[in-house]
């Protein structure tokens, strides 16, 4: 998301994908939140399974070597520490430095897996020491350190381009999340002590190491730093409460897309199907009325085609 | 640096964040359907004792399997519980009689994302109950290469998506092991587990505390009838059993689509239980009886389950159905 924001993507954009609205130009409401991608940005369509886009990412790569006019471009491909154990893993880092393609992997080491600590993910030290056995220039920084982490993709880059082959960069961070958990459904004092947590929000955190750097600069301030916060949480929640509002995409959306090109006989059919049934029940039934009003032109799109 | 934010794995639990964006939009609960049966209301789960202990093909690991089919309940416990108790008890249990049982995946340790394992590595020990990397191929390796040595391994996939880096192994060698060692070796021992239901943990049932299987193979008639056959398995068990109340009292908003003559109609609603093997005997009984069938299952139509069971379903009651095999399915 930090791509995409860097990219200016924009607030309105990452709140319609989470809500899946009609103006969700990800996945047209169809993928679970924080799945974002756009063309646009350069930025592809993020799957849910793990790790899947590490070989994908070496395919990307070897394709903008290959494009005239992308030749100072590189792939950027982003995992965790627990994806890295995935089969995908291997099988991607094999492929870029084999093929060889200008893949910047970059693997943020923050130490959990949901609840997994990285002790039991590997044994071995980390994901930096595996880019040597694939013949790949591999970097391991401080992900706390912002201007440590500028660096090091700016270096990753310029091998990438100068050498056609994959990079391999591992940032070591710590999760810290806002209130440190996964998501809402996890409690992580289940698997790490709160005073760790504590600790770590307060004096390892790359956002308030930064923003110490700035003001031992004389750049930055707590004035400043409150003008920024009370700004950016206004902004998030003024794309919040104009994206929960919106309704979701045309129903017949739900059959578009399955295949490009001409539509085969089982997807007209089923969308017939569906028709048939909103003709039946959409009006008389409550429950099928008040869905049917969730999604931009209330299922008028079906009836009327 | 919020890392794991960004991870498709992170995002896998965040239904629960929309839902409580939800309750704090004014956007109502979902529709009950009137007064149908939901999965929390239904008739056809086994909310007592007695109807729990008589659920067919129940086997009791104490008791001789060649005996008679049990009718008697007398002497056996059972206790509330919902899917994720029901399957953690199941894995207490093998844990406590087999010393060769272990229970293993990604997040199991502390309880599993489903709570299915909750309290087990504190029971058992870590060297019994623990995580596993993020790597499915390599838990349904790991199992098979346990299996192979006789042991009982219960491996975890945490969410069904994720199988599919497994396919290899479960494919190419738990499903062919025995067959290409020419009975040398198999997997007999490995359990695979995924999650199933959306709303699983709602469904609070009588369960039996002591060590007990049920078949595989044996599909399950939940409701008997003899004008048309419900086949389903699953979740869709509860929207046909749904279904079934609305066709035989439509509210009143549905009345006039539901003609009177289809209201009395009697439908035998079958759970297949098992997809492989399935129990042809049960539904070609039943079909040959009713002399139609309709499947409901939640995958897409085309090369689904459901095609394969109206293939043998219409050629061994071809001269009985009075209608086409009809399939309800998820779109494609």
């Amino acid at each position: 998301m930090g791509v995409l924001l860097w990219r200016e993507f924009g607030l309105d954009n990452v709140m319609n994908q989470c809500f899946g609205n009609e103006f969700d130009t990800s996945g047209k409401g169809r993928q679970m939140p924080v799945h974002f991608g756009s063309p646009a940005h350069h930025f592809h369509t993020i799957s849910s399974p793990l790790a899947t886009q590490i070989p994908q990412a070496a395919g990307v790569g070897y394709a903008l070597k290959r494009t005239p006019a992308r030749q100072h471009s590189i792939a950027a491909c982003y995992f965790g520490e627990g994806a890295a154990s995935e089969g995908d893993f291997h099988a991607g880092l094999l492929l870029a430095s084999t093929i060889p393609s200008p893949t910047l992997y970059i693997a943020r080491n923050n130490g959990f897996a949901i609840s997994t600590p990285s002790t039991e993910q590997f044994y071995g030290d980390g994901i930096a020491s595996r880019g040597p056995g694939y013949g790949i220039d591999t970097i391991r920084v401080d992900g706390n350190d912002v201007l440590a982490v500028l660096a090091a993709v700016r270096e990753g880059r310029r091998r990438c381009l100068e050498q056609g082959r994959a990079v391999l960069l591992e940032a070591m961070s710590y999760r810290q999340v806002a209130v440190g958990h996964h998501s809402t459904s996890d409690d992580s004092f289940a698997y790490r002590a709160r005073s760790e947590v504590e600790d770590r929000k307060r004096i390892d955190n790359p956002i308030s190491r930064f923003r110490l750097f700035m003001e031992s600069q004389g750049w930055w301030n707590a004035e400043a730093e409150e003008e920024l916060k009370t700004r950016l949480k206004a902004d998030v929640m003024t794309a919040f409460k104009k994206s929960e509002k919106f309704q979701r995409h045309e129903l017949g959306e739900l059959f578009t897309d399955v295949y490009g090109g001409e539509e085969p006989w089982n997807i007209k059919e089923q969308r017939e199907e569906l028709t048939g049934l909103l003709r039946k029940y959409g009006e008389v039934w409550e429950p099928w009325r008040t869905e049917l009003a969730k999604f931009k032109n209330a299922g008028q799109d079906l009836l009327k085609r | 640096m919020h890392t794991t934010k960004f991870s498709a794995r992170a995002v896998k639990r965040l239904p629960s964040v929309v839902r409580r964006w939800n309750s704090t939009s004014a956007v109502e609960a979902p529709p009950a359907g009137g007064h149908a049966p939901s999965i929390a209301t239904s008739q056809i789960l086994r909310t007592t004792r007695e109807s729990a202990l008589k659920t067919p093909g129940l086997a009791f690991a104490d008791e001789d399997s060649s005996g008679p089919s049990r009718t008697i309940v007398g002497g056996r416990e059972t206790r509330k519980m919902n899917t994720y108790q029901a399957v953690r008890d199941a894995m207490s249990i093998a844990l406590q009689k087999d010393e060769t049982a272990v229970v293993f995946g990604e997040d199991v340790a502390f309880g599993g994302v489903f709570r299915c394992t909750m309290g087990l590595s504190e029971e058992f020990g870590r060297e019994r109950v623990f995580n596993t990397p993020l790597t499915e191929q390599g838990i349904a390796g790991f199992g098979i290469g346990m299996a192979l040595m006789g042991h009982t391994a219960i491996a975890e996939i945490q969410f069904a998506d994720y199988i599919y880096p497994a396919f290899d192994q479960l494919v190419n060698e738990a499903a062919k092991v025995r067959y290409r060692s020419g009975g040398s070796y198999n997997v007999g021992g490995l359990t695979i587990r995924t999650p199933t239901m959306s709303v699983g943990h709602a469904k609070v049932e009588q369960v039996p505390i002591d060590d007990f299987e049920l078949p595989l193979g044996k599909a399950e008639v939940l409701v008997p009838g003899s004008d048309l056959t419900l086949l389903t398995w699953g979740t869709p068990v509860y929207h046909c059993e749904t279904a079934l109340h609305m066709l035989s009292s439509p509210s009143p908003a549905l009345e006039k689509l539901v003609p009177e003559s289809l209201r009395s109609v009697k439908i035998e609603l079958i759970d297949l239980r098992s997809i492989l093997p399935w129990d042809v005997e049960t539904i070609t009984e039943s079909v040959k009886r009713t002399g139609r069938l309709v499947i409901v299952h939640e995958a897409g139509m085309t090369a689904g389950v459901g095609a394969e069971i109206s293939a043998e379903v219409q050629k061994r009651c071809f001269l009985k159905l009075n209608a086409p095999v009809k399939r309800v399915t998820g779109w494609e």
